[in-house]
Formats: C-alpha cells, structure tokens, sequence
C-alpha cells in the first residue's frame, strides 16, 4: 500500500488528542491553553481574510468541553453543592461526559452520564474503560433532547444522591470561556480578532467567547454555527429552533447564526485532512465551513473559530485516515 | 405486507406527531416510497437523490444496521420493525 501524503502543517504531537490514561490531579493543569492554527490554504482564495481555529483537541481529555466541565465542578465544590459523597450526574453526547470522567477520577468523584443510545460506541468505550464512569442510555429516537430529560428525571427522583451540573443551565459553562478562551484567543492573535464564529450545542462556547472578547473589544462580531436542518449530522451540534433551548444562550447577544449542511460539514472534514493535514470531527467541519462563508461575506478580517475535538474512530469510520493509519504498519 | 416503522423526533412534524407509523412494501426501498406517499416530503430527508440512506441517518431492520445487510434492498416481512436513526445532536460545544 502507497504512504497517503499528509499535507501536515502541524506536529506529530499537536495532530494527537491529550487523552491521558494516567488520571493524576495534576492532569487538570493541561486543560486550557491550546494552540490557536492558521489555517492556511482552505479560504487562500479570501486574501482579505484570515482564518484561525482553536485547537481544543489538545485539553486533557481531547476536547473543548475540558473547559467548562473543570470549571462546573470546581465551582460546585466551592459553593459546597459537590462533596465527596455526591455522584456527578449529567447528560452529554460524549465530550462532556468524557471530561467528567477524567476530572471525577482525578479528584476522586463517582460519575454518572446520560447518553442516548445512538452516542458512538467508541466514545462511550472510551470513558466507561478509562476512566470508569457509568453509562446511563437514553432513547436513540429522542437523541440530546431525551437524555436531558431522562438525567432530570433520574436526579428528581434521589436529589441527594447526586451533583448535577446541568451543562445547559449553568453560568459556569459560558464562563469557562469568558475567563480563559476568550483571552487566549486576544494574546493568540495580539488584540486583532475581528471575528468570532462558533459551533452551538450548550451555547457555552458562543455565548462566552462573544461576552469575553467584546469585553476586550466591543467591536469584535460574533456568529453562531448551527445545523441548517433539524434532522442532522454534526454530532454535538444543535438545531435550536427544533430543541430544547439551553438557558445559557441568548441568540439576541449574537451578531447572527450561520447555517451549515451536514454534508458539508463531512466534506470539510475531508478538505481539512487532505488540505491542511489536520484530522478533526464533524463539528469542526462545520465550524470552519461556516468560517467560510463568513469570510467571503466580510472579505477582509481576522476570523477566529473552535475546533471541539479532532477525529477518531468515532468520527471516521472508513476513507483516508483509515488508510493512512494502516499505511503507518507497512 | 404491513411493516412498523419508528420514527425519530425530528421528523414526527412530518408524521402527524406519530412516533410509529405503518408502511407497506416488500423492501425498505418500497417502504420509503410508501412513506413518501403517505407523508409528503418525508423520503427526501432520509435518503439521497439515489435512494440510499443519507450518511448520517442509521436504519435498522429489527436489531439489524441495513447496511450490513442488503441496504435499501433489504427485504422485509410481516411483523418486522424498521427504525429510523439519526446521529446524535448537542451538547458538545
């Protein structure tokens, strides 16, 4: 089998997920901090424009959702609702629960996850085995919105069992963002952000980058990324108008929402491998799809997006990266 | 022949709110068409142009991926059950 060319702009090292098997406290202190990317030839055609992402692949834990989950739980233990007898309990569609799991182990907390039975296999395996957190499945027919309501009804029923921190409803989420996304992004790109777009799921990206940032720069504009239909898939991405809404997001803090069709999504996926040599799941196809077309709209700026997690198993089920990490055995 | 088909939430709007409806066919092919003609619109969100499911969307023929069976020219008999299933959505940023 012929070596697949990886056009890699990044290192070995940066291309992989922190995904520490070891869960040692100090684990927690690789969580934030991420390397912001230029993304260099997908929207060249834009020369006004330039386009960065942030690489949350990096977190400890392998994605995005590091950030808030550290901070709901340390905020839980400062305001005495988490104690050590407490379980943590809450839905995800994988990342989250990922990172629960990690900051449980690490500090010695027992979690909970509510997770729709259609979650890839793989994500779930990952969590139960490495860091021993139970699975609880929920409808596959309901998808995010059924393992919502099947986590408040579990924890309605024992409330003193369980520390829930509701990732949909708790300020703590989008603050995460605010105090360290948000400035990361402004050193990263020495104040010169004119842009921000994002993917929504809890909204607590969008809604803390957009608060952090313009406390920095009133002016910066910020988009939402979103499924531009109902029935989708982005996996972790939320079309609002057909679910339930997080309490966290407020649409009408937003400079506006940029919709984004699932086969795009996959096709910038392929794009960002062969072009950029960097392996990411859907949602930040997505993310960079919509990046995209902002940049041809605006036609000059500097735009900076999330990339949520890079690919896996999970995301690539078949095609290149399959083939390139077969090519690495021969 | 008359074969139960489970419908995910988002596409119950399509359905009159019903999350399980019948559909007649002798493979899942004939029962998207027969959905499609009982539920306007509906076969467009499942499937391609070309009659394959849609990347994203899983169907199951009873515990069954169709795709590790036949794909839409899986036959079906009186009695199965057909379930719709998108990947999942939220949560993740």
């Amino acid at each position: 089998m012929s070596k697949l060319k990886m056009n890699s702009q990044l290192s070995k090292e940066d291309l992989e997920p922190a995904c520490p098997l070891i869960s040692e406290p100090s684990i927690l202190t690789e969580i934030g901090n991420t390397p912001l990317i230029r993304i260099k030839n997908i929207g060249k055609e834009v020369e006004g424009v330039e386009i960065y992402a942030k690489a949350e692949w990096r977190n400890a834990g392998g994605s995005v959702k590091s950030r808030p989950a550290l901070k709901m739980i340390e905020d839980g233990e400062k305001s005495g609702k988490l104690t050590k007898d407490k379980i943590i309990i809450d839905s995800t569609s994988g990342n989250t629960g990922i990172a629960y799991a990690l900051i449980g182990k690490a500090k010695g907390y027992k979690v909970n996850l509510v997770m729709a039975a259609n979650v890839c296999k793989e994500r779930k395996g990952v969590m139960a085995n490495f860091y021993g957190a139970e699975i609880i499945t929920s409808s596959p027919f309901e998808g995010s919105d059924g393992a919502i309501r099947l986590c408040q009804k579990i924890y309605n029923e024992n409330p003193e069992l369980y520390f829930m921190p509701d990732q949909y409803n708790n300020d703590s989420n989008w603050k995460a963002h605010f105090e360290t996304t948000a400035r990361e992004i402004w050193s990263q790109t020495q104040g010169k952000i004119t842009h921000f777009a994002a993917g929504i799921g809890t909204g607590g990206t969008i809604m803390g980058n957009t608060r952090g940032l313009r406390d920095l720069n009133p002016d910066i504009k910020c988009y939402a990324i979103e499924p531009s239909e109902d029935l989708h898939g982005i996996e972790g991405l939320k079309h609002m108008e057909s679910s339930i809404v997080p309490g966290i997001y407020k649409e009408s803090e937003l400079d506006g929402k940029i919709g984004v069709s699932t086969e795009d999504s996959y096709k910038m996926v392929e794009r960002l491998e062969k072009e950029e040599g960097i392996l990411v799941g859907h949602s930040s196809g997505a993310a960079l799809h919509g990046a995209l077309e902002l940049a041809k709209q605006i036609k000059k700026g500097v735009i900076v997006t999330v990339f949520p997690d890079s690919c896996d198993d999970c995301y690539i089920r078949s095609g290149h990266f399959k083939e390139y990490m077969e090519s690495l055995h021969d | 022949m008359a074969v139960k088909v489970r419908i995910p939430s988002p596409l119950m709007k399509l359905t009159n709110n019903q999350s399980e409806v019948t559909a007649e066919g002798a493979t899942i092919a004939d029962l998207f068409n027969n959905l499609e003609s009982q539920f306007a619109g509906i076969k467009d969100r499942i499937c391609e142009e070309n009659g394959t499911p849609r990347r994203f969307i899983n169907i199951y023929l009873n515990e069954e991926d169709i795709r590790f069976l036949e794909g839409e020219n899986t036959a079906v008999k009186e009695g199965d059950e057909v379930s719709i299933i998108p990947a999942i959505a939220g949560g993740l940023v």
